[in-house]
């Protein structure tokens, strides 16, 4: 590991070293294989939250009584080393060439794979519009905030939810995600959308159903859940 | 659904050492009812093992396990799986 970057109280970003990395694309994640010195192992899968070009990074986000993720958070120090296996996964994955329009819809920790691509994104500049719809529980809480805030421009635009607290004067969304906000913040399903949902198991249910009740192809809504397990 | 329910996606790593092309984007047909999805899109069980399913008929796809040093897997619910090789097929 070369360093750890802070993102939310919870939530670091692990940039790391990895020899022979043969690169990755947006969206896809490692899994991270954990040893006792009995031998008992735990393993995990995270998204990776760098684009191609840089460095890899994992977002890990806190799970109190996880068995990988207190490791990662916060025993991890620079120079140490772990096992992990990737980049895996194909069918999550975005690049600017496949085109847009780019609809990402994300709860919470949802959001990793989704920097991944707009970094990406931002530092082709490619001519592809991307709404990122991101449901956080406060404004405290959301991952990469000023980061994404930075990218937003013309292509990109970031929408939030903030579904338990709202800072004062606070007046956007703050609800959990719904069709009525689909509709208003993405683009119709007649723009033939590429859409990616990212986040735990019932939010993803909750807002794939919610699409697809709008008219969106089933075969182009792509989602990525994660378990309760997760830590 | 469960919350132990994921995405087919969730199994690349294991498939990843068992076949030499993707897998989850690989097209599966199921042998219960004929529906043709991504693996990636299926629904995926986790418990000690992994368990795939058809989105349309939730019949078993794909059964598979590990204890670490083999695997095990199940692929009669899949009546044809149309992989994409990187090179020359």
């Amino acid at each position: 590991m070369l360093d750890v970057v802070p993102e939310t109280a919870r939530v670091k970003t692990l940039r790391l070293d990895v020899p022979d990395w043969p690169g990755h694309l947006p969206g896809q994640h490692v899994d991270v294989r954990l040893t006792a010195e009995d031998g008992y192992q735990a393993q995990r899968s995270y998204s990776i939250a760098s684009p191609p070009d840089r460095p890899l990074e994992l977002t890990v986000e806190l799970i109190e009584d996880g068995e990988v993720s207190p490791y990662l958070t916060e025993e991890l120090r620079t120079g140490d080393r772990f096992e992990l296996r990737g980049p895996v996964g194909g069918y999550f994955v975005w690049e600017p060439s496949r085109g847009g329009p780019l609809f990402l819809v994300a709860g919470g920790s949802g959001v990793v794979p989704f920097r991944a691509m707009l970094l990406q994104l931002a530092s082709t500049g490619a001519d592809v519009h991307a709404t990122l719809l991101h449901s956080s529980r406060s404004w405290e809480d959301v991952i990469y905030r000023d980061e994404l805030t930075e990218l937003a421009d013309a292509e990109i635009k970031v929408v939030h939810t903030l579904t338990r607290s709202q800072p004062e004067g606070w007046d956007g969304y703050a609800r959990r995600v719904d069709s009525e906000m689909l509709t208003e913040a993405g683009p119709p399903p007649d723009a033939r959308p590429h859409v990616y949902v990212c986040g735990p198991t019932p939010f993803v249910e909750t807002v794939a159903n919610a699409l697809v009740g709008l008219g969106h192809d089933p075969a182009t809504v792509r989602t990525e859940r994660f378990g309760p397990t997760g830590g | 659904m469960d919350e132990l329910t994921l995405d087919g996606n969730a199994a690349a790593g294991i498939l990843q050492q068992v076949f030499a092309a993707e897998v989850t984007t690989a097209r599966g047909t199921c042998a219960g009812c004929g529906q043709v999805d991504a693996l990636g899109a299926v629904v995926l069980y986790s418990g000690p093992g992994l368990v795939l399913r058809c989105r349309q008929c939730d019949s078993v796809l794909v059964k598979v396990a590990t204890d670490g040093e083999r695997i095990w897997l199940d692929m009669r619910g899949v009546r044809t799986l149309e992989l994409r090789p990187e090179g020359p097929a």
